[in-house]
């Protein structure tokens, strides 16, 4: 093509030098990765998925660890080659083959088709079988008799129901190590997620429906647990802290429970129902086991501003009367 | 070689519109679009009878279909709106052989039968609301109002359309610009028969059992 | 009489929104005092406002999206800000009800008001030119369109400084988008704006299409057609398709806060999971609706700067129709934690993995299209090969998160934030920075500047990896999204690098602002005189730059895909000069920007429950579609003299020696 006198060959002109060697712009670059992998590296704890305290946990790191495995065997050739053939084939390296006509070559596109297909076919059977597997609903395989936990998401709290021993908790999740829990789930306002990131699979929790999750803690210890759900402004503080302890404490703390705090009383149950958060744990030392199906029942037939007659107030008086 | 004027396309053989013979003529863009536009409006009614179907058993307590949909009067508005398509059909024949008086009263027995079938929607509508079967009783009442009410608010439309289109042609006459949107409405109105063809059969038969 | 409007709804107690929505008011009438003062109304009225031509709205949508993007970049680096501070115990600046007002935003305008709008503005200018047309099959209905997106934007940005905005996230699921948890206007914000929007981009989907299908050159049947123009076919197909369900669903959410309904409440029958199967079933097609085009632009701009056609056109074509109609299989995937069965979870879990075939292919054909090419690094280049490596990561983790029990640990975490935003930004952003970059002197008739442009490349690019990678690995470590504060230390380090990483891109921001500055400054040193500035196939480079109304004297003749680039190897430019004909153009009309104000009024109304407002705003919409629907003169001639006055103006093609 011939040469344009006007910007168009400025540019021309200025795109025939390498743009990469500006060796500045390389070294800063370089600089802020060094930087950026020792940040990471020295803040990266095991925490959350990466220090699996159960079974569940544990298989689904191992999940994400094969599949991305996988599926770095053609995401990094490619990444490469983009850079590779970029680099090789700028217009500014005499070296380098050009085939302006070539446009089109049967072998490349079967290959081409072939690569992404059969990553997608053996990650797809990973998927496939794994979804099977780690079903939240599935039951724990274990001699143990799993242990049931109702689970009740509050506005900005986390209330537990031990149906079988007729204590409840809130915000505290006590469970014997080395047993299968079995969860039913339920909100008793908006939606939310019930998580623990180091025992496994989170789990939504919604209004007038029950969700149902199992699992399990390897051995005790003391593990975070949030709601993954945005549900208001007091989402933030809806944590909660599970403790995994040895079976035999399990049935000791269960007895110090139900001698201490008071009895979760539809009153009681009543004044959780209004919105606070940031609330400290406490346990209840009796509680109605039928108290989670009647929530359910409950949410599903509520009037629709109880939460509006609550303490929590908007900002601003804007629905004015 | 250049091209001086579409005379020079003669080697593609296909008329305009299709593949290769250039854009299509105005009056097939405007339908096609129209159709699209048509098909467009039918993926929301999809949504609404996606919503019925899941919520048509939550009745929570209250009324059913059963208890409140009168076959006889499903069946006079469905009549009237069928009949009314066929209307519908005449009047636009009249106006393509450019019969003007006969458009008119094929356009007015539409609309009659239009304004019918709203006639009887809406009084159905407030009987329910009477009763206390309003769309806020339950979740299966606010899907059937909804659902029902959108096509009716459709065929509404339809009717303040065609007394729009009676306007115009009165005062300018069976054009060809006036035919094409005449051709819009009736494409639009048996849509609509379409519609009331699914409402009638998911809601109403199907809401009876 | 003003429904529940008062005093009280101007924030003045809340000194953040008071002083960014009094800088914006004050910005806002500052600009038109300007336009006022220097006299420019007539012909911002006369060419612009009631302008139908494809070429100018364009540009207005173009304009719209990155005015957008400043807010929603501002509400960003407010979100970052507030999570690196606020971190165990710490308070921060932003109190729970301003910050989740600020996450919704941003959400909300990013996709709705700057990716939908780019996206749009670009499809809107460049395919009646690819396709050696004069103009998208329904001018007027263009105007409507993009006026209909500038209302709901103009409504998202009222909220700001009368009453607040929704507090729900960018897809306000319910119950907590129900009156009962959210009694206040912003949710009516939310729905209302995007209602009106979501109209506006349903018509230039029929539109769009419509011209693509039954408007194209003599010659260019569809295996002739620009890659960009059949992801655009694909895009705009998947809106009519997928925004009726938003409509629907939106409109069910109104009738439940409007007139008690109960589609989505706890009590009464209603099921809060409709509303998230619904809204994913637009909300996935949604994506693919703006990475489409994204996908079309990379093709372009790799053939071109590779100096070589497109490598496997028709495995293109059919990686994109493959793409258009999976998109439609697999929104489950965003709500794997809701409880479906193993069956259901797999099936889609595996469905959402074959989307990545043909997505694969793709960059696979940009790869060996780049193969034994000449590859010139413009920026536009350079955007594309940021995207080729971003874009794969990005699309790795969204693989990855396809396996549902790894999303039961990542869903909703930051590691979902940085995935999406990474092939977001990776893809449709650079997609769109590239695109209006390359199409830049086509629209104005000088080339923007090209070190400006590198700088904001880097500063992007730099930003963005600093800006997500910590957030990977924060989600791995087990931090959930829209967190107004942190409870964990050890957290920080990594928000804080993220922080670091918002601040180059706001560098790289200032770098584009700066970049139009100049160019526009020095544009009589960088003009296009020839109307092919980067040496292109397409026929959007055979016109002038900027093209005349009617785009093409004589519509081409088409031959071959890369229509012009054949055209140039033949030579065919300098031949006889053509014997012009007299054209028809449709002829300007306020219709869209009335419309526009109509429903401003009405949706504002509706907000604020002001009964008696709403109901006129309605009818005079229907009186303004009324007195439209009754012209017919419609269109006014260009004779042929004064074509071939404007034609013999324009310096020939190829003819600078």
């Amino acid at each position: 093509m011939q040469q344009r006198h006007d910007a168009g060959s400025l540019v021309a002109k200025s795109l025939a030098r390498n743009p990469l060697s500006a060796g500045r712009h390389r070294k800063a670059l370089r600089t802020i990765l060094v930087c950026l992998a020792a940040a990471g590296l020295t803040s990266c704890q095991q925490a959350g998925m990466l220090a699996p305290k159960g079974p569940i946990a544990a298989q689904e790191l191992l999940l994400l660890i094969n599949t991305t495995e996988i599926m770095l065997t053609v995401v990094v050739p490619v990444i490469l080659l983009t850079l590779g053939f970029a680099w090789w084939y700028r217009s500014s390296n005499p070296r380098a083959n050009h085939s302006p006509e070539w446009a089109y070559q049967g072998g490349v596109e079967f290959v081409v088709w072939s690569i992404p297909a059969l990553i997608v076919i053996l990650v797809g059977g990973v998927a496939w079988i794994g979804a099977h597997q780690l079903d939240p609903k599935a039951p724990i395989a274990s001699t143990a008799k799993p242990l049931q936990v109702d689970v009740v998401a509050l506005d900005w709290k986390w209330l537990f129901i031990y149906p079988d021993q007729r204590v409840a908790t809130l915000n505290q999740l006590v469970v014997p190590a080395g047993t299968p829990v079995n969860f039913r789930l339920t909100s008793a306002t908006v939606m939310n997620s019930f998580f623990i990131p180091q025992l496994g699979s989170q789990i939504y929790t919604m209004g007038g429906m029950t969700t149902h999750l199992n699992l399990m803690a390897d051995a005790p210890g003391e593990f975070p647990g949030i709601s993954a759900q945005f549900s208001g402004d007091g989402f933030a503080d809806m944590r909660f802290t599970v403790k995994a302890v040895p079976s035999g404490d399990f049935d000791k703390w269960v007895t110090t429970a139900r001698g201490a705090g008071s009895a979760l009383d539809d009153a009681g149950y009543g004044a959780l129902t209004k919105p606070s958060h940031a609330v400290p744990p406490a346990t209840y030392r009796s509680v109605d086991p039928k108290l989670f199906d009647r929530i359910v029942e409950q949410t599903a037939a509520m009037p629709a501003d109880v939460r509006a007659a609550g303490a929590w107030c908007p900002p601003a008086p804007q629905t004015g009367g | 070689m250049t091209v001086t004027s579409l005379a020079d396309i003669a080697p593609h053989h296909l008329a305009p519109g299709r593949g290769g013979g250039g854009p299509a003529p105005t009056r097939i863009v405007v339908a096609y679009g129209f159709w699209i536009f048509l098909l467009s409006d039918i993926i929301l009614f999809s949504g609404l009878f996606a919503a019925y179907a899941v919520l048509a058993n939550s009745t929570a307590r209250g009324p059913t279909g059963q208890q409140l949909f009168d076959l006889n009067t499903v069946f006079i508005e469905t009549m009237a709106l069928l009949v009314s398509s066929y209307t519908a059909g005449l009047a636009m024949l009249s106006a393509e052989w450019q019969h003007r008086s006969r458009f008119f009263v094929f356009a007015a027995l539409t609309f009659v039968l239009g304004a019918a079938f709203v006639g009887i929607e809406i009084s159905e509508f407030a009987g329910m609301v009477s009763e206390g079967a309003g769309p806020s009783r339950s979740a299966f009442l606010s899907a059937f109002f909804t659902l029902v009410g959108t096509h009716g608010a459709h065929v509404t439309t339809g009717l303040l359309w065609l007394l729009y289109m009676v306007a115009q042609v009165a005062v300018k006459g069976l054009r060809p610009a006036i035919l094409q949107r005449l051709l819009c409405f009736s494409l639009f109105w048996h849509a609509l028969d379409i519609v009331w063809v699914g409402v009638f059969t998911l809601v109403y038969l199907f809401g009876v059992r | 009489m003003l429904g529940r409007l008062s005093w009280s709804s101007i924030p003045f107690d809340e000194p953040i929104a008071l002083v960014a929505g009094g800088g914006a008011v004050l910005g806002g009438l500052a600009v038109l005092a300007l336009v006022t003062v220097m006299g420019w109304w007539p012909y911002l009225w006369r060419e612009w406002l009631t302008s139908v031509d494809h070429k100018r709205i364009g540009v207005m949508y173009t304009f719209l999206a990155m005015i957008m993007l400043l807010r929603g970049f501002a509400d960003a680096i407010m979100m970052r800000s507030q999570q690196a501070i606020a971190v165990n115990g710490a308070e921060g600046f932003l109190p729970p009800d301003h910050y989740d007002q600020i996450f919704s935003a941003h959400g909300t305008i990013m996709i709705f008001f700057v990716a939908m709008p780019f996206v749009v503005g670009l499809m809107n200018f460049v395919i009646p030119l690819q396709l050696g047309v004069r103009d998208v099959a329904f001018p007027v209905l263009n105007s409507v369109s993009f006026w209909l997106t500038a209302s709901g934007a103009l409504l998202v940005n009222a909220s700001l400084v009368i009453g607040n905005f929704s507090r729900t996230g960018w897809l306000a699921y319910p119950p907590l988008s129900e009156l009962a948890f959210s009694p206040d206007v912003g949710v009516d914000y939310w729905l209302w704006s995007l209602q009106i929007s979501g109209l506006g981009t349903l018509l230039a989907g029929i539109n769009m299409v419509t011209t693509i299908l039954k408007l194209r050159a003599p010659g260019m049947i569809y295996f002739r057609m620009p890659v960009f123009c059949w992801t655009a076919l694909a895009s705009n197909m998947l809106i009519i398709a997928a925004f009726p369900i938003l409509t629907a669903t939106m409109a069910m959410l109104l009738l439940d806060r409007y007139l008690g309904m109960h589609f989505f409440t706890n009590e009464a029958g209603g099921s809060a999971m409709m509303y998230v199967n619904l809204i994913w079933a637009w909300g996935h097609p949604e994506v693919y609706i703006l990475i489409l085009p994204a996908f079309g632009v990379f093709s372009e701009v790799i053939a071109t700067f590779s100096g070589k056609a497109l490598f496997g056109y028709r495995s293109m074509v059919l990686a994109t129709l493959g793409i258009c109609v999976l998109s439609f299989m697999v929104w489950l995937h965003h709500f794997f934690t809701m409880g479906a069965s193993a069956d259901v979870n797999a099936f889609f879990g595996v469905m959402s993995m074959v989307i990545a075939v043909p997505t694969g292919v793709k960059v696979f054909n940009w790869l060996f299209t780049l193969f034994h090419g000449r590859v010139r690094f413009t920026s536009p280049v350079l955007w594309s090969l940021g995207f080729m490596v971003t874009f794969v990561i990005g699309g790795m983790t969204g693989v990855l998160m396809a396996v549902p029990p790894v999303d039961f640990m990542l869903h909703n975490s930051v590691f979902l934030i940085a995935h999406f935003h990474n092939v977001i930004i990776g893809g449709v952003l650079f997609g769109m920075f590239a695109g209006y970059t390359y199409w830049f002197p086509k629209a104005f008739g000088f080339i923007l500047d090209e070190r400006l442009g590198k700088a904001a490349f880097w500063c992007w690019l730099i930003g963005f990896y600093l800006a997500f990678m910590p957030l990977y690995v924060l989600g791995l470590m087990g931090m959930t999204r829209r967190l107004q504060h942190v409870a964990d230390p050890s957290w920080q380090p990594l928000l804080l690098v993220a922080e670091l990483g918002a601040l180059f891109v706001a560098l790289g921001i200032l770098c584009q602002i700066a970049q139009l500055y100049v160019s526009i400054r020095t544009r009589d040193q960088r003009r296009d005189l020839t109307g092919d500035p980067w040496d292109g196939r397409t026929l959007e480079w055979a016109t002038a730059s900027p093209p005349p109304s009617y785009n093409f004297a004589v519509m081409p003749d088409v031959e071959d895909v890369d229509a012009f680039w054949e055209i140039k190897k033949r030579q065919e430019l300098d031949a006889v000069e053509p014997s012009y004909e007299d054209i028809e153009m449709p002829r300007n009309t306020p219709t869209g920007i009335i419309i526009a104000f109509c429903a401003v009024v009405t949706g504002f109304a509706a907000i604020w429950h002001i009964w008696w407002a709403v109901i006129l705003g309605a009818i005079a919409s229907a009186v303004v579609m009324m007195v439209f629907g009754w012209s017919e003169e419609r269109e006014f001639e260009i004779p042929a003299a004064e074509v071939g006055r404007i034609e013999r103006a324009r310096p020939a093609l190829g003819r600078a020696a």
